[in-house]
């Protein structure tokens, strides 16, 4: 393989893991959304890339999808939820910024560390794909933890999907069937999002999921 | 019979999925909620019949579809308490909408989210290739995670929510131990879609990379060991049972647990196939365990009736995963004797849970006593109920139990101590608090209950039968399923 074109591809999936680890401090829920919206559009490129790589034309379509449903009609309709909501304000944090990036950083060493020795066998493309994309799981993950913004959480979960996509691509030859579920499932994810999102804020007049902690079953005769 | 099957124009794996695919749409347009009742009815019936074909049908492969006795039997266990919930079902919603609880639009929705989850189920269980079987899991978890926020009560969005969020993390990990079993099978088998077919990985399982199956099967096991509510990432499933309608509770606890299990099981004999691989059979032994433990002392703290069941659900599927985790041809027969004697056991459970809920109103353990005086049938189902899921004879709870205490004494004496300590503790707490909802001093409103008891006993028979004889034919298989799993 051209050295070159390895060169993109490592370069296409660390941008990935770059906006994930910018996800996590971002402060304000439009600036997450953006950069959400950026990384699908990197991922887009990185699945892209994977085609001409791979020489797999159906991975272009899995490019197109990751393009249009999460770097634009998602973002554009997730901004619409913020303004209707009016909670573009603060993003609360669990956990403070700089303990979040300290976090960050040892899941990406993780990640590393744990597939670099384990995947000897396969070429080098994936393997280095494979640890990127398990850190990506891995701070889609921790944003999840961190807010507690259902909205924010939304994309905590989709940012986790992208590393799923990014693991996909670059497993070579993955047949068309779990790519097309993958994006599938992501439209399916998010107009469930949409629901919850919107009767979370009918019941409780709020999108803190701290609310939510106050109705756990057990606790609801000491209301 | 395999005339029959063999006359049919559609094989019965295609009809097993077809069915319910092809209700859904039909369901989600009907607005008379008696006649989507009565069809949600027949579509179930048929698609136990489909399954009942498959007994007859001859035992095939493709890359996507596999039908082996290990989820024939499944199947059949699926279908069935699919078609008996929704009998159950039919009269369960008359008194919701009675009620107020819901509205007829929300019922269009209610059936044809009910179908989707069933179809999704089979297609699980038939799938040979392993995206496929995680397509299925997934769009069955989605179709219950709408089903569990169907009161949209404050309660029901947070057990929706909490679902959602834990059920995707958990199906997003398992995505990704999935693709790390392709990458490791495309190695040796080549890339393409063969390399996803369960049947082909399992034959070459020697020649893959130990490492790389090891760490595939650590996110497969948190992923769709979330699913079947194993300890640690068991969270979801106690809100989810006790907010959603009780119909949903029986489905979740009697199939989906056990669908997921099967998922967890068929890349266990993946495991299984690689010496050098990771000892699963540990790891599933000491899950099996610290969920039989937690969930036992939980018990003891339950104020709410379907709550209490749901972590007496959790239990259960820690006793399989344990024998599981043991192996060997007696403890996997008392393992697949346990997954399908919980399945009809719980949904009965849930089945009277759901009538006693009607009849007074309220799921608070503390409201609910002294049925035998109002409710006496129901009273009688209920004490058959939770006499049966705590293990004691002659229900077939207890056959499985004891197979599995008596196999586990000769290979793990120490475990099996705390084994039997754990079912004990259950017992107790069961045993309490049925003592207090039968025949304690009745309180409280008592409506009469309308709705039909036909499901609750014929479950109860058909797990009182399995107690005191199993059909030879039945042990043959469940012995081959149990050799197959090694």
């Amino acid at each position: 393989m051209n050295a070159l074109w390895f060169d993109i591809a490592h370069l296409l999936a660390a941008g990935v893991l770059v906006l994930s680890l910018m996800l996590l401090y971002q402060d304000r829920i439009t600036a997450v959304i953006n950069v959400f919206a950026l990384q699908a559009v990197v991922l887009s490129l990185s699945v892209g890339w994977q085609s001409v790589v791979q020489g797999a034309p159906h991975l272009l379509a899995t490019a197109f999808i990751a393009l249009v449903a999460k770097g634009i009609v998602i973002p554009t309709a997730l901004h619409r939820i913020v303004r209707k909501l009016d909670v573009h304000r603060e993003v609360e944090r669990v956990v403070s910024g700089g303990p979040t990036m300290l976090a960050g950083l040892g899941l990406i060493a993780l990640s590393i560390l744990l597939v670099q020795p384990v995947v000897e066998t396969a070429d080098p493309v994936a393997r280095e794909d494979f640890a990127f994309a398990l850190a990506v799981v891995l701070l889609g993950l921790l944003l999840m933890i961190t807010r507690r913004n259902a909205v924010t959480q939304v994309v905590g979960f989709m940012s986790l999907e992208n590393g799923l996509v990014l693991a996909a691509t670059g497993a070579k030859g993955m047949p068309l069937v779990v790519e097309v579920s993958v994006a599938f499932s992501v439209l399916i994810a998010f107009i469930v999002f949409g629901v919850f999102v919107f009767r979370i804020r009918e019941r409780f007049d709020t999108v803190d999921v701290n609310v939510l902690d106050r109705f756990r079953g057990e606790r609801r005769e000491h209301l | 019979m395999t005339d029959l099957v063999a006359a049919l124009p559609l094989s019965p794996v295609a009809l097993v999925l077809l069915v319910p695919t092809l209700a859904i749409p039909v369901l989600a347009v009907i607005s008379d909620y008696r006649l989507s009742a009565g069809l949600n009815m027949l579509v179930s019936g048929l698609t136990f019949a489909a399954g009942l074909l498959l007994l007859a049908a001859p035992h095939e492969r493709g890359d996507f579809l596999i039908i082996d006795d290990f989820n024939i039997f499944l199947i059949v266990l699926t279908t069935f308490v699919g078609f008996t919930t929704s009998v159950y079902s039919a009269s369960y919603i008359g008194h919701e909408l009675e009620t107020g609880k819901l509205t007829p639009a929300f019922l269009r929705f209610y059936h044809a989210m009910y179908q989707a989850m069933m179809g999704a189920m089979n297609l699980a269980l038939v799938s040979n290739n392993i995206g496929l079987m995680w397509v299925g899991l997934e769009v069955a978890t989605l179709a219950t995670v709408m089903m569990v926020g169907i009161y949209r009560t404050p309660e029901a969005i947070e057990a929706a929510w909490k679902y959602f969020i834990l059920g995707s993390v958990g199906i997003g990990l398992a995505f990704f131990g999935t693709i790390l079993i392709y990458m490791v099978s495309s190695t040796v088998i080549g890339a393409g879609v063969p390399a996803m077919a369960w049947d082909e990985i399992v034959r070459n399982a020697a020649a893959l990379d130990p490492k790389l199956l090891s760490l595939a099967f650590v996110f497969l096991l948190v992923g769709y060991g979330t699913k079947v509510g194993l300890a640690p990432f068991h969270a979801w499933l106690p809100d989810a049972h006790a907010e959603g309608p009780t119909p949903i509770s029986a489905v979740l606890s009697g199939l989906l647990l056990n669908v997921a299990l099967y998922a967890l099981l068929r890349f266990k004999m993946v495991l299984a196939g690689n010496p050098l691989a990771i000892d699963v059979g540990a790891i599933l032994m000491t899950l099996g365990l610290v969920s039989l433990l937690f969930a036992a002392f939980m018990l003891y703290r339950r104020r709410d009736i379907k709550r209490l069941f749901a972590y007496s659900s959790i239990e259960h599927m820690g006793i399989a995963t344990f024998a599981f985790g043991i192996g060997g041809p007696l403890a996997n027969f008392a393992g697949l004797l346990h997954m399908t004697m919980h399945s009809l056991v719980k949904s009965a459970i849930f089945f009277a849970v759901g009538h006693v809920a009607q009849a007074k109103g309220t799921q608070r353990l503390a409201d609910i006593s002294g049925l035998s005086s109002t409710h006496p049938v129901l009273a009688v189902g209920f004490a058959l109920g939770v006499i049966a899921i705590v293990g004691l004879p002659p229900f077939g709870v207890f056959m499985s139990e004891f197979l599995l205490v008596s196999t586990a004494f000769g290979r793990q004496p120490l475990l099996t101590v705390v084994l039997v300590a754990g079912l004990i503790l259950a017992l107790g707490a069961l045993l309490m608090r049925m003592q207090q909802v039968v025949f304690g001093e009745p309180r409280g409103k008592s409506d009469p209950v309308k709705a039909s008891y036909v499901p609750l006993f014929v479950h109860l028979l058909l797990a009182l039968v399995a107690g005191l004889w199993l059909p030879e034919a039945l042990v043959r298989w469940f012995r081959g399923v149990a050799a197959l799993l090694g």
